[in-house]
């Protein structure tokens, strides 16, 4: 439908190039005059380029449209290869165990008889990755209200800086310093402590002499998680217009009563999207956690006893995975994994640019 | 009831900027004072220095004496206690976003430690009563956030809030800048009532509206106070020069 008629317009150049038929002698500006006419030309003769333009446009398109097509390549794979797994066990494999028949015990991960279930890893992920948050929140948020509100400004920036290349080391050096430094050091004086103080609660007992265990990768999972969630925090915190500083502060505030009450408050919604940002990295975390959480496939009520995690059993057992079965229930392990982080991590960044950028009058 | 204000000798640095020099200024209690003067004289930083604001700023110094009520704020008193007893609202409303109304106006009180609901209840309706904002707000004064009003309604919902710490000086920094016409003559009333129970010293760019709310009017220019005197002296009569351009438009 037509709105409304435009008119067209056309350049003529020879119109544009007489010269004006001036009385009198001819000034001298007679070069400039031809200067001004050799760049219209060339302006005019130059084309508008449409081709090239679109061409650029499709290709960022294209750019853009690989990350989709790489997330449903994977989510795609991930479903056709554990079909297998799924049609064997169906949802039974999330919650059910076997029943060894010679010792009578709950048996869950038994590739030689091919029974599989991921209930020990679910367990595994969920209770390290808590412990993980349990330890980094208050450090981190800690962390955060030191480098925003009362770091001295030459400390601020080597602070900060220090904090965000803590997120930059790989994970395997995590692994060979919690293996040769933290393990050690949990084993020879932490544990022994929680199980003479906290044995009672049955979380800490005595039977597991390693120092390995879901106890040690959550403490290694919430070193590595500090630094995203601080940083996270960091940002939402500065995101607080300082006049909310000064109304609380005017009220006759101490200077805790101003972070409580103007920052934190304000940057609640925000805070809580850095957590479940680190959760997310710490659900799927998989080298350091593998090297220090003792992979064996149980479920126990104690913080110091073996464990394993779903990534952790995926990256040590798919390479001598000897039957279809269970490669496809490592699969379907690693499609339940995708799965929860994807939908963290959105619900994570929603929460975060909610604040940064989101008006804070609908956060109630 | 208010108390007056006596600052001598008054000093304030920005950096290496001298901001304020050598004020002497007597504010007389249970009146409304007005500040006038070009942008970046130094009336904020005045008022900032008169409830210590102006040093939350790191970078920012204060020399001299302020006496309030006859307690010297910077010798015998602590930054906190001061901001008890002095209310300030600022150029920008600034209520907090994720509290009701109610919790807006019971921040100062609740910050305290005052968890008296009944007194609370009676202090909330009577700081909203006092800053006109009743009859607007007193149907979702738990349901709506402070955020939710217009900016006229939340500028005095934060006369309220200042308000409901029963302080004995009122400072207001342009409280009308960033409103419309409308909220700005209501803010003007209020101003009109409230100065028989508190002292209120006001920071204005708007020469009219010093004219129309205070009895006293001070005149800064570049750091320093050229005249204080009666509203009606400064407007009808100066005595100084700059004063008189700066009155009839020539500048500023």
């Amino acid at each position: 439908m037509v709105i409304a008629q435009v008119p067209e317009i056309r350049f003529n150049q020879s119109q544009l190039l007489t010269e004006p038929d001036l009385p009198g002698e001819r000034p001298s500006a007679q070069p400039a005059q031809q200067e001004a006419s050799a760049i219209r030309s060339f302006l005019l003769a130059r084309g508008n380029s449409a081709w090239a333009d679109r061409g650029f446009h499709w290709l960022m398109v294209l750019c853009a449209l690989s990350i989709f097509g790489i997330v449903v390549l994977i989510a795609t794979e991930l479903v056709a290869r554990s079909r297998i797994a799924w049609g064997a066990f169906g949802l039974d494999f999330f919650y059910k165990a076997f029943i060894d028949t010679y010792t009578g015990k709950p048996m869950y991960w038994d590739p030689v008889n091919g029974h599989f279930s991921a209930l020990p890893f679910l367990y595994g992920t969920l209770v390290s990755s808590f412990l993980a948050l349990l330890l980094a929140v208050p450090l981190a948020i800690g962390v955060a209200v030191f480098l925003t509100e009362m770091c001295p400004g030459f400390l601020r920036a080597p602070l900060a800086f220090i904090t965000e290349l803590l997120a930059a080391i790989p994970s395997v050096i995590y692994g060979l310093w919690a293996v040769f430094v933290l393990v050690p050091l949990l084993r020879e004086y932490i544990n022994p402590a929680l199980i003479k103080s906290f044995g009672w609660t049955g979380f800490f007992s005595n039977d597991n002499p390693t120092g390995l265990g879901f106890l040690t990768a959550g403490v290694i999972l919430a070193i590595m998680i500090l630094p995203i969630i601080s940083s996270l925090t960091r940002e939402v915190m500065t995101a607080v217009p300082s006049s909310q500083r000064e109304a609380v502060l005017a009220l006759g505030a101490t200077r805790w009563e101003m972070i409580r009450m103007g920052v934190l408050r304000n940057a609640r919604i925000g805070i809580v999207g850095a957590v479940i940002l680190g959760l997310g990295r710490a659900l799927g975390e998989t080298m350091a956690v593998a090297m220090v959480i003792g992979n064996s496939p149980e479920i126990q009520r104690s913080l110091l006893a073996n464990g394993s995690t779903m990534s952790a059993v995926i990256a040590n057992e798919f390479a001598e995975a000897s039957s279809d079965l269970h490669l496809s229930a490592l699969m379907e392990l690693g499609l339940a994994l995708f799965i929860v982080t994807i939908i963290v991590n959105a619900i994570a960044r929603m929460l975060v640019w909610m604040v940064t950028r989101g008006t804070p009058s609908s956060v109630h | 009831m208010g108390v007056g204000i006596e600052v001598a000798n008054l000093n304030a640095w920005y950096g290496t900027n001298h901001t304020l020099q050598d004020i002497d200024l007597n504010i007389p209690a249970n009146h409304a004072t007005a500040l006038i003067g070009p942008s970046g004289c130094g009336k904020s930083t005045f008022v900032r220095c008169l409830n210590r604001m102006h040093e939350t700023n790191p970078i920012a110094r204060v020399t001299g004496t302020v006496l309030i009520g006859g307690l010297d704020i910077y010798a015998d008193a602590k930054p906190v206690e001061i901001r008890r007893r002095v209310g300030m609202v600022f150029q920008r409303p600034n209520p907090f976003p994720t509290m009701s109304i109610y919790d807006n106006v019971a921040a100062g009180l609740k910050l305290n430690g005052y968890s008296n609901h009944h007194v609370l209840d009676e202090i909330v309706e009577k700081s909203l009563k006092n800053s006109a904002l009743w009859e607007e707000v007193k149907d979702d004064l738990k349901k709506k956030s402070g955020a939710s009003l217009s900016g006229g309604q939340q500028q005095r919902l934060c006369i309220a809030r200042a308000l409901a710490v029963d302080p004995e000086v009122l400072l207001m920094d342009e409280p009308a800048s960033a409103l419309d016409p409308v909220s700005t003559s209501k803010i003007e009333d209020l101003i009109f009532q409230l100065k028989s129970q508190y002292t209120i010293v006001i920071v204005t760019h708007n020469m009219q509206q010093a004219a129309r709310v205070a009895e006293k009017t001070g005149f800064f220019l570049n750091g320093r106070m050229v005249e204080f005197d009666s509203t009606h002296k400064i407007f009808t009569n100066p005595s100084d020069k700059r004063t008189e351009d700066y009155i009839t438009g020539r500048f500023g």
